[in-house]
């Protein structure tokens, strides 16, 4: 299915939402969709029975810095059954990028989202768990984005163990016995 | 009698926990032995592969990708080798198709063989993580045999290989197959009918299609739980479509099911592997024959002007992709995996990305964890194969 036939099934399951084609050299037809008309267009193309694109693959970001707009979702999703492939891009400007999450039409969606937040600092609205994926919890700015220098020496956090002294140690472990009985 | 107070234990299962098989770290919340919560903290091996790849230039990206999943490195770099190729729109002579896929296979089951080891171990079958390393070390020594190289030998180019296949690779690999064949039977006898084994993985971390479908699993864990999806038969590269084998799948979805269909799985890659050492022709070209991406041949260097300066050109200055974007998926030993590349027309990449199945088996594993019992938990990450290189990249 190229992409006008799928996007002339997609504005008929989604009116109103905006589509474009855009060319493509491997498997994957490529379209773009506007962010607000992102949810509707997922749950279509995982629920309309001609297309069931049940397998969402890959949901990854692409950093334009600096023309605008400046990133680029891509979500690759995979229809098992009818033996297609889609790249659904949505572009998002610099400025506030937000875009609404697809955890409640593919769960996988979950870590995935989260990576890109952590890398690109895109955020997904109403996402169940927004936070760091793969960088510490206090780390500063999104690594993968193109103006976030390369090299860089930060000085570690040190997060040093919890240090006890021995009376400390027997007081905690009377309290421990004392809660347990 | 007074009331017994009961309350739920917080265990803290990892990131230096043996049986994770790198550092995942589970936080498990248990109620007696029966697991109530489970959460999978992840990021101890982030390395940056994605953007220190975006500092490299096109060739130099393939030793990187070959360190992430590291127990199917020739697999990793073929998919960035195989996307960079579609952007560059290069025909890859036939005979180099044919020994990529062959190499991908001694992967498979290189990769198959590491998993049955130790997961074998993990459930108490010491002896099968013995014999599973004696025949992985013949694969290994084909691959040193290839390049020099046990581990991540960086055989795949862009544009087709390294260098020609070495004087007696095909006995080596015939050599395998012939002694595989058998041993993989052993390694059956000890498991398949084995009443501890069976007690052990039957019915435990059960995922259901539909649950292994939405949370984007694939591979052979999807393929245990009904899934018949194989990107070899779906979207076929390489040629895989000429070839005759079958893609297992089991219904139950349990680990048990996952070991029936690796085992399988590695059946079909041991046909396949004769099926392609039948049509590669011991000598041929192993590369295209692009002045612009391929170096010439090392005795051409020393002699020749021309070869020297192009010989230069290609190690100093790489070779330029036209813009574009690429994602050509393979089916690696733990399902579709794929780079999807970004070029802006430079000799660098401007993006990276590595679809990783073992990330999102990692993000699964809450669902097949939570209701089991503790002793479980390690049979099932056994299962899922998690290679953490590749979850944190």
């Amino acid at each position: 299915m190229d992409a006008s036939a799928l996007i002339a099934v997609l504005q008929d399951a989604v009116p109103g939402a905006q589509f474009e084609a855009a060319p493509s050299i491997d498997l994957q037809t490529t379209m773009y969709v506007t962010a607000d008309a992102l949810p509707a267009v997922a749950q279509a193309l995982r629920d309309r029975g001609d297309l069931g694109f049940t397998l969402l693959a890959e949901l990854t970001a692409v950093d334009l810095w600096p023309t605008e707009p400046r990133f680029e979702l891509v979500y690759i999703v995979v229809s098992p059954a009818n033996r297609l492939r889609l790249r659904l891009k949505v572009r998002l400007n610099a400025e506030g990028a937000h875009v609404a999450t697809v955890t409640g039409i593919w769960p996988g969606a979950n870590w995935l989202e989260r990576e890109v937040w952590d890398m690109f600092g895109i955020v997904f609205d109403g996402h169940p768990d927004p936070r760091r994926l793969l960088m510490p919890e206090d780390w500063d700015g999104y690594p993968l984005r193109k103006d976030y220098p390369v090299q860089i020496r930060k000085t570690p956090v040190a997060t040093e163990a919890l240090q006890v002294t021995a009376e400390e140690f027997r007081q905690n472990v009377e309290r421990d016995r004392l809660t347990r009985t | 009698m007074p009331d017994i107070r009961t309350e739920t234990m917080t265990v803290n299962m990892g990131p230096q926990h043996p049986s994770t098989h790198g550092v995942l770290r589970l936080v498990l919340e248990l109620d007696g032995e029966t697991v109530r919560s489970c959460a999978p903290t992840i990021g101890y091996l982030h390395t940056g592969i994605e953007k220190t790849a975006e500092q490299k230039k096109w060739q130099q990206v393939i030793p990187l990708v070959e360190r992430m999943d590291y127990l199917s490195a020739q697999s990793n770099s073929m998919a960035f080798c195989l996307s960079v190729e579609k952007l560059l729109g290069l025909e890859i002579p036939e005979r180099v198709t044919n020994i990529r896929l062959l190499i991908a296979e001694l992967q498979r089951i290189n990769s198959h063989l590491v998993w049955l080891g130790t997961h074998g171990m993990e459930v108490g079958a010491v002896s099968v993580m013995l014999y599973c390393f004696r025949e992985r070390e013949l694969l290994l020594n084909i691959n040193e045999m290839l390049a020099g190289f046990r581990m991540f030998p960086s055989y795949m180019r862009v544009g087709g290989l390294r260098e020609d296949l070495p004087r007696g690779f095909h006995s080596a690999v015939t050599a395998f197959l012939d002694r595989f064949g058998p041993k993989l039977d052993e390694y059956e006898d000890l498991l398949t009918q084995n009443n501890i084994y069976q007690k052990r993985t039957q019915g435990v971390g059960v995922i259901s299609r539909d649950d292994a479908l939405a949370y984007g699993l694939v591979g052979p864990i999807a393929r245990a739980a009904g899934v018949d999806y194989d990107v070899r038969r779906h979207f076929p590269y390489l040629g895989y479509e000429t070839y005759d084998f079958a893609v297992p799948t089991q219904t139950a979805g349990d680990v048990y099911a996952r070991y029936k269909v690796r085992v399988a799985e590695m059946r079909e890659s041991m046909k396949i592997c004769r099926q392609a050492l039948q049509r590669i022709a011991p000598a041929g070209a192993y590369a295209i024959d692009d002045p612009r991406i391929t170096p010439p041949p090392k005795d051409r260097v020393y002699t020749e002007m021309e070869a020297l300066i192009q010989h230069f050109l290609i190690y100093s200055q790489g070779f330029t992709v036209p813009r574009g974007e690429a994602y050509v998926p393979v089916e690696g030993p733990r399902g579709e995996q794929g780079f999807y590349v970004v070029s802006d027309g430079t000799n660098r990449p401007w993006r990276v990305k590595s679809r990783a199945p073992s990330l999102l088996a990692c993000q699964a594993l809450e669902r097949m964890i939570v209701g089991g019992l503790i002793a479980d938990v390690i049979a099932v990450i056994g299962s899922i194969d998690v290679v953490m290189g590749d979850v944190d990249r």
